[in-house]
């Protein structure tokens, strides 16, 4: 046992710094700087389509396991996020809409971040696998590799594309919510995993005609800067023209109501109309209002959709369960 | 023993010194409430069996 005193074993961290109380690489991290790591708005994201996968499986889900589950999916978001940011911080601190991240500002190391994100990771997956089942624990372990290993380390700055294939990492939480509860996975939930695949990119690249210049400095090969602006939104409508029929499909599959494709089709026409903006309006103000209306649209477009899927299926349980009002 | 008290050690800034101790409480939080999860999940897996047991 080390018996020395904690001022002489401290000192081993590093000669050079003893009493030096300005330079010593201490970490003044918060633990709101943490909480910025774990990309909190994406975290919320993928809780509700996880909820979404959860909801329209057809067994009967303990709401502690279904809570558990949930949070353990999020953890998992939650790492892959640090490890994003933990990789990014060179991009990162080149870009205006990413310069106050906690790396880049210079509240937290590096390798503060990757311990953070890797001890995440594993706690998430091996948590969900206990909770639930090591199907769910498999695919949000696939999902954490997919988004650092294959986007962040390899597509996003190689590639126009990257947000096409990397985009499969935002949308498989509704699989992983509905292998948490059944055990297997089922068109159902393939469905929703289409809908946010195809919404992904017209989402993100409207993002990108926005700050294509940002996105240029800091050397990462988005769409506009490759191929052109035009060509980014001609790929736009052709992608809102896939994503508008295939917000129909879970009312075809049967487990949506009518209501819910009334909807699908009022969002994707709009969907599409904000889309044709885009590809009508092409210089000025004008053209960046438009993108960054679709931006904001495509949001709200992917939240009513599964919102509608999960209120639907959420009263339907309740309804089964609750006494008085099951018919 | 001479040595040792010429040695200042590291020696943290008050904003060290404050973060840290955040830092500690969030983790003691996180730990704690991660604990009575896999409390509650494992009363809950177990259903009403739990107090059924064979002494």
């Amino acid at each position: 046992m080390d018996t020395r005193p904690e001022t002489v074993k401290m000192s081993f961290i590093s000669e050079s710094h003893i009493g030096a109380t300005q330079s010593y690489p201490v970490s003044i991290a918060r633990p709101s700087d943490y909480v910025a790591l774990l990309k909190p708005r994406v975290m919320s994201l993928v809780i509700f389509t996880a909820l979404t996968g959860v909801l329209i499986s057809p067994v009967h889900v303990n709401p502690v396991i279904g809570f558990a589950s949930l949070l353990a999916i999020a953890m998992g978001a939650g790492a892959s996020g640090a490890l994003n940011m933990w990789y990014d911080s060179d991009i990162d601190a080149l870009m205006r809409r990413t310069q106050r991240r906690p790396i880049p500002a210079g509240r937290m190391r590096k390798e503060d971040a990757l311990g953070f994100g890797l001890v995440l990771a594993v706690l998430a997956v091996m948590t969900l696998g206990i909770v639930a089942n090591w199907l769910a624990a498999a695919l949000l372990a696939f999902t954490i590799f997919f988004y650092v290993a294959i986007y962040t380390m390899w597509l996003k700055r190689s590639t126009p594309q990257n947000i096409v294939i990397g985009g499969a990492a935002g949308a498989l939480p509704p699989i992983i919510g509905y292998a948490a509860a059944t055990g297997e996975i089922s068109l159902a939930c393939m469905a929703l995993f289409a809908i946010i695949f195809i919404w992904t990119p017209p989402h993100f690249w409207a993002l990108a005609l926005v700050k294509a210049e940002e996105y240029g400095r800091a050397g990462v090969p988005m769409l506009p800067n490759v191929k052109g602006a035009d060509r980014t939104r001609r790929d736009i409508l052709l992608y809102t023209l896939l994503l508008a029929p295939l917000g129909l499909v879970p009312w075809l599959m049967g487990f949506a109501s009518l209501a819910y494709g009334v909807i699908a089709v009022s969002l994707g026409a709009a969907m599409l109309i904000f889309s044709a903006r885009v590809h009508h309006n092409r210089t000025g103000s004008k053209a960046d209002r438009c993108a960054k209306q679709l931006f904001g649209f495509s949001i709200l477009y992917l939240f009513l959709l599964f919102a509608e899927i999960a209120s639907e299926r959420f009263i339907a349980i309740l309804a089964a369960n609750l006494p008085g009002l099951s018919p | 023993m001479k040595m040792e008290s010429k040695m200042p050690g590291v020696v943290l800034t008050p904003e060290q010194q404050k973060t840290r101790r955040q830092r500690n409480i969030a983790i003691g939080l996180a730990i704690g409430g991660f604990a009575l999860l896999f409390y509650i999940v494992t009363i809950a897996k177990l259903g009403p069996g739990v107090l059924n047991r064979p002494l």
